[in-house]
């Protein structure tokens, strides 16, 4: 089970409060990650990577154990502690402010 | 119930207004999409229950919802529009080619007779339509596929489609309007399209009468006279009596030609509006006093209607989809500015009431008639 965080417009967006769980084959990456997200979600799809050529969008990030994982291989193996729901798998809206 | 129901797009949401005939109590339901763009909300005149939504930002992208029941209930639908082939590349701001990137719907533009088709206008500028009720959209290709493409150039908002019209008569003839390319017109429902921008003069063109490159910023038409269309240019304010094949220029008395929406009155197709706009470096209102200004010949001859609208300190801009008229008698009109108002009047702008004064930036503003 990964547990995915969201950051509270994309939680409003597909009607969840908290953490996602989800059911991704082993070994979970970036990539099959999201592509479970979506599935499950379907209102999510291009509001984390492009429809077309799944590329990361601009202003957002992915963390995981503390560590920005965004321009990492999104086909990569996630940590373990990812895959056995330790710890969670971030999706970040880049902050703006000043 | 017969009344009126505002639908009004801003910077954080989406607010619905409503009131009865009489137009003068109104209950405020939002922000929906708290937080969120809103460029666009738009109902199918074929379906008062049927309502379509533009919600975007910079981080997550584009989202379309629909609303089947009069904007209580929404769901998103599809959001995937793919320029249909090979994207191509059109003028940048400093004179080279830039490839075609989708960024946001500006306009969402209803069949006059089926709910499940709609239209999109999109930035960089494209039309797309859905004839499942928004859940896919396919690009209407033969307009950026124009020869004419590669000139066309992002205004200062981007290189947006922002005006989508519909001939009632024939709804194979549509028109649309692009900043900063011009006026398109198709008489094959979308298949082929033809630039309609003779007797525009722009002077920040090295060319003033060039084909396209006309920061149009938006365009009206009365359903009764639809080869009759008025614009409000970047500069000038013009019309046109043959479907766009020649424009005039009915600036006439004016305080400023500058500015954004242009409406037509809903029962005089003489009776238009405009709100003067200093100049297309300050974005405000001449001499701090925001006036809407009206013709009732068509142009050339314009009263400043100012009762009820402030006459000193104010510096709001109104964006050219923030302006509405009801179909109601007399006739309504509403206009939402950037200071979060939204101005209305039932008695075709001879008076004026702020039905809200502090919502967040207003981008749109849609009147749905309901009787």
């Amino acid at each position: 089970m990964i547990r995915v965080v969201l950051p509270q417009h994309l939680r409003t967006l597909a009607g969840v409060d908290g953490e996602v769980r989800l059911d991704v084959q082993e070994p979970p990456t970036p990539s099959s990650v999201l592509d479970a997200l979506e599935a499950t979600y379907p209102m999510l799809r291009g509001t984390i990577r492009d429809q077309g050529t799944a590329q990361r969008r601009a202003f957002v990030r992915f963390f995981v154990c503390g560590r920005d994982i965004s321009l990492e291989p999104a086909d990569d193996p996630l940590p373990d502690e990812v895959a056995s729901g330790a710890e969670p798998f971030r999706v970040v809206g880049a902050m703006a402010g000043g | 119930m017969t009344g009126v129901r505002l639908l009004v797009g801003t910077r954080k949401g989406a607010f619905v207004l409503t009131s009865d005939e009489s137009r003068t109590e109104w209950d405020v339901n939002g922000p929906l999409f708290a937080g969120w763009e809103i460029y666009h909300v738009n109902a199918s005149p074929a379906d008062p229950d049927r309502i379509y939504a533009s919600q975007s930002t910079g981080w997550f992208g584009q989202i379309l919802q629909r609303s089947d029941d009069g904007g209580r209930t929404w769901e998103p639908v599809g959001n995937e529009f793919a320029y249909d082939g090979v994207p191509r590349t059109h003028q940048w701001y400093d004179g080279t080619q830039h490839p075609w990137e989708f960024a946001r719907v500006w306009h969402l533009e209803p069949s006059l007779t089926d709910p499940d088709t709609v239209f999109a206008g999109v930035e960089d500028a494209a039309l797309f339509r859905s004839t499942d009720g928004g859940k896919t959209w396919q690009e209407l290709s033969g307009l950026r596929g124009h020869k004419t493409g590669e000139q066309w150039q992002p205004g200062a908002g981007g290189l947006c489609l922002h005006t989508i019209l519909i001939d009632p008569e024939n709804e194979d003839r549509m028109f649309v309007a692009i900043s900063a390319a011009g006026v398109f017109r198709t008489d094959d429902g979308g298949e082929t399209w033809q630039p309609i921008n003779r007797g525009l003069r722009s002077r920040e063109l090295p060319d003033e009468e060039r084909e396209v490159g006309h920061c149009v910023h938006r365009i009206a038409m009365h359903p009764s006279r639809p080869s009759t269309l008025f614009m409000q240019k970047h500069w000038h304010v013009m019309r046109s009596d043959d479907g766009g094949d020649s424009w005039q220029k009915v600036s006439g008395n004016l305080p400023s030609d500058f500015g954004f929406p242009i409406a037509v009155h809903p029962h005089e197709p003489e009776t238009i509006y405009v709100v003067p706009i200093k100049s297309d470096s300050e974005h405000v209102p001449p001499d701090g006093k925001l006036r809407v200004c009206r013709s009732r010949a068509g142009g050339n001859e314009w009263e400043a209607l100012t009762n009820g609208l402030p006459q000193e300190h104010c510096y709001v801009n109104v964006l050219r989809d923030a302006m509405a008229v009801d179909r109601l008698d007399p006739g309504g009109v509403y206009f939402g500015t950037t200071g979060g108002q939204v101005y209305a009047s039932s008695d075709s702008g001879d008076s004026w009431t702020a039905i809200v004064h502090d919502l967040p930036s207003v981008l749109s503003v849609e009147a749905q008639t309901l009787q």
